[in-house]
């Protein structure tokens, strides 16, 4: 685990203790005799206090985690996952968006087509990926993707990490509102299974455009919804200091929407979140994936019929003319 | 005294006509005149009406009821309304500082005077059978939640199951946020439904009113096979409040009608008093796997329909 990543503002406490042992990594071990004995007692100090606030890990906290900008994006994820990934570039009508990353890969023996939602690191890869919104043409790639998947009888698995899609003058102009709808058809349509994963952030039509799975997975500290905390408080409370309360409100947490039933699995990550161990949240995520195929490979099954099925019935109505409710999903 | 400033809600036409300042209203005769949002001429109720709401001088369309949209879509005494019973079920118990969703959809039920942000029914237009949705901003500003999506997805079904048209008038601020991810699904569930009724061969007309935004036009809006937008409409992704909060400004042409069309994005840009006679086009173009419109021939002169109607109505 790495214990020097810089603290998100619950994990305060931690400040002091990280900054000792930054201090003690950097000591020359010849004029520190007992090194090792005082690293242990404060890492075993460290864990204690982190395990101490995560247990007490409200809403508002897992928005943070979800936008860490050490948190592992998925290249990193497929690095592990999938080393035979080949990218392939384009939607043959515009342009390359790089804020969605696709193509064939392996796994579990098996050929597969990933399609995942790119945030940068650095500024200058920031730019390359527009920050992980996406633009219309990256919307069209991953429909390219989705048909290319069925006509070859493979089997999709789709990361979402986004704050929203691009919604820019240009983005207006190459009809961002009708790339998602049609990606949203286009998997409607298709008859192999998908698998979708939100690895961070699930912001509104940005992230649902290639979340239409027929299972859908998210990671202990993933948020998905459907507007940011911060502009349902503006809108709703009038105050964007409120969004912690409507990120509460909203149910944003994978622990909320499993209990809702919105999604089906969540892929518990190393304690004080992935961006402190991503090696051991790859190995998390594998396991999760391995579980997901096996009950997928090779079974004859109509997934069309099963996903119609799976979002057909969200939505929480009651008839008021008859006594039947719609009941709750899951 | 009676505050005339009210008098465009006891007449049901939403907001149609921002409230005039006293000393203007002062000069007016009740109920006769109105001013144009578009030209600021005064002009009278009677001829304004007879033009579906739209002002002859400078074509602004003023917005129109629920009802007189439903009017102008369908063949007089047709229309059976569907699932007009149903009601939020309040899935994640949302409240507002003291105030709760539950609350909030009552009274948006009682200024609307309608019960969701989407009336649905059955009908015929120009004797087709369609499945007909018409959307109403002066419900909680057309946000899209459970039932609203539910609504339309049963539109939908309808219109595949009877072998109808599909028509669905737009007009949405964006999703419903008192409902959480069950608002964001409801893009998936009736573009699920649509690629149905699509590959059944079933046509869908898409007409975008003032003002579509967000879910809405990221899901059916923009899955019509025809797209239709009202002169001036304001259509786009992000709604204005969503823009600001994320400090993104457009400049005021980028989400208009006009801009789509020239865009490549909507099909026609038709004013208010022709577009029963396209719509009706449409649909007897478009009605080869219709069930029981094969048989049903266009009236004399398709285009002029919609005003022909409206002045036999008087
Ligand atoms: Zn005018």
């Amino acid at each position: 685990m790495n214990r020097l990543v810089s603290e998100l503002e619950f994990e305060k406490g931690l400040s002091e203790i990280r900054s000792a042992l930054e201090k003690l990594t950097k000591a020359d071990p010849r004029k520190v005799p007992d090194l090792a004995a005082q690293r242990a007692r404060l890492e075993a100090q460290y864990d204690q206090q982190l395990a101490a606030i995560y247990r007490e890990i409200i809403p508002w906290n897992r928005v943070l985690i979800s936008r860490h900008p050490q948190r592992p994006r998925f290249l990193d994820f497929a690095a592990v996952l999938f080393p035979d990934f080949i990218e392939l570039h384009g939607d043959r009508r515009y342009g390359d968006d790089g804020a969605i990353v696709g193509g064939p890969a392996t796994f579990q023996g098996r050929s597969v087509i990933l399609i995942g939602e790119q945030k940068g690191r650095s500024t200058k890869e920031n730019i390359m990926r527009n920050f992980g919104m996406p633009h219309p043409e990256g919307y069209r790639k991953a429909e390219r993707l989705i048909r290319m998947a069925e006509r070859f009888d493979m089997p999709i698995v789709t990361f979402v990490d986004t704050s929203g899609a691009s919604a820019l003058e240009e983005d207006e102009a190459r009809g961002v509102s009708w790339a998602i709808a049609e990606c949203l058809r286009t998997q409607a349509e298709i008859h192999v299974p998908i698998i979708s994963v939100i690895i961070g952030e699930g912001m509104s039509g940005g992230a649902i455009a290639i979340a239409m799975g027929n299972r859908v997975l998210m990671l202990e500290h993933s948020i998905y919804s459907v507007i940011a905390p911060e502009a349902c408080a503006s809108q709703l409370w009038r105050d964007v200091a409120a969004a912690p309360e409507a990120a509460t409100a909203m149910h944003v947490t994978a622990q909320q929407l499993l209990r809702l039933g919105l999604i089906d699995r969540i892929v518990p990550e190393p304690l004080g979140g992935a961006h402190r161990d991503p090696t051991t949240a790859a190995l998390y995520l594998e396991t999760a994936l391995r579980e997901e195929f096996s009950r997928i490979s090779f079974e004859q099954f109509d997934w069309a019929q099963q996903r119609y099925e799976r979002y057909r019935q969200f939505g929480q109505v009651t008839d008021t003319l008859s006594t039947t409710q719609k009941a709750p999903t899951g | 005294m009676r505050d005339k400033r009210l008098d465009f809600l006891r007449r049901g036409r939403g907001e149609r006509f921002k409230p005039l300042p006293d000393q203007e209203l002062e000069k007016l005769p009740d109920d006769v005149w109105h001013k144009c949002l578009g030209c600021r001429e005064l002009l009278y109720d009677k001829d304004l009406e007879a033009n579906v709401w739209v002002c002859p001088r400078c074509g602004y369309h003023h917005r129109i009821t629920v009802h007189e949209r439903i009017a102008m879509l369908s063949d007089e005494g047709s229309f059976v309304e569907t699932n007009h019973a149903l009601r939020s079920l309040d899935p994640l118990e949302f409240t507002i500082r003291d105030r709760s969703y539950k609350d909030r959809l009552l009274q948006a039920e009682k200024d609307a005077g309608v019960s969701e942000a989407v009336v649905t029914g059955v009908a015929t237009l120009d004797g087709v059978p369609i499945s007909l949705a018409v959307m109403v901003m002066e419900y909680l500003g057309g946000a899209v939640g459970s039932v609203a999506g539910e609504k339309i997805t049963r539109a939908v079904e309808r219109a595949h199951q009877d072998g109808r048209g599909l028509v669905i008038v737009s007009q949405s601020g964006g999703m419903r946020m008192h409902e959480g991810l069950f608002s964001l699904m409801q893009m998936a569930k009736t573009s699920g439904a649509l690629a149905r009724l699509q590959q059944a061969k079933l046509p869908f007309i898409s007409i975008i009113a003032d003002q579509t935004y967000g879910g809405a036009t990221a899901s059916w809006v923009a899955l019509g096979d025809v797209i239709i937008a009202e002169p001036g409409a304001r259509v786009g992704f992000s709604g204005p409040r969503v823009l600001q909060a994320i400090k993104v400004r457009l400049a005021d042409d980028v989400q208009k009608a006009e801009f789509m069309l020239q865009h490549g994005m909507i099909d026609l840009i038709v004013p208010r008093p022709q577009l029963r006679g396209t719509v009706i086009q449409f649909l007897h173009h478009f009605k080869g796997h219709m069930r029981c419109a094969a048989q049903v021939v266009p009236s004399q002169a398709n285009g002029s329909a919609g005003n022909q109607r409206r002045k036999d109505e008087k």
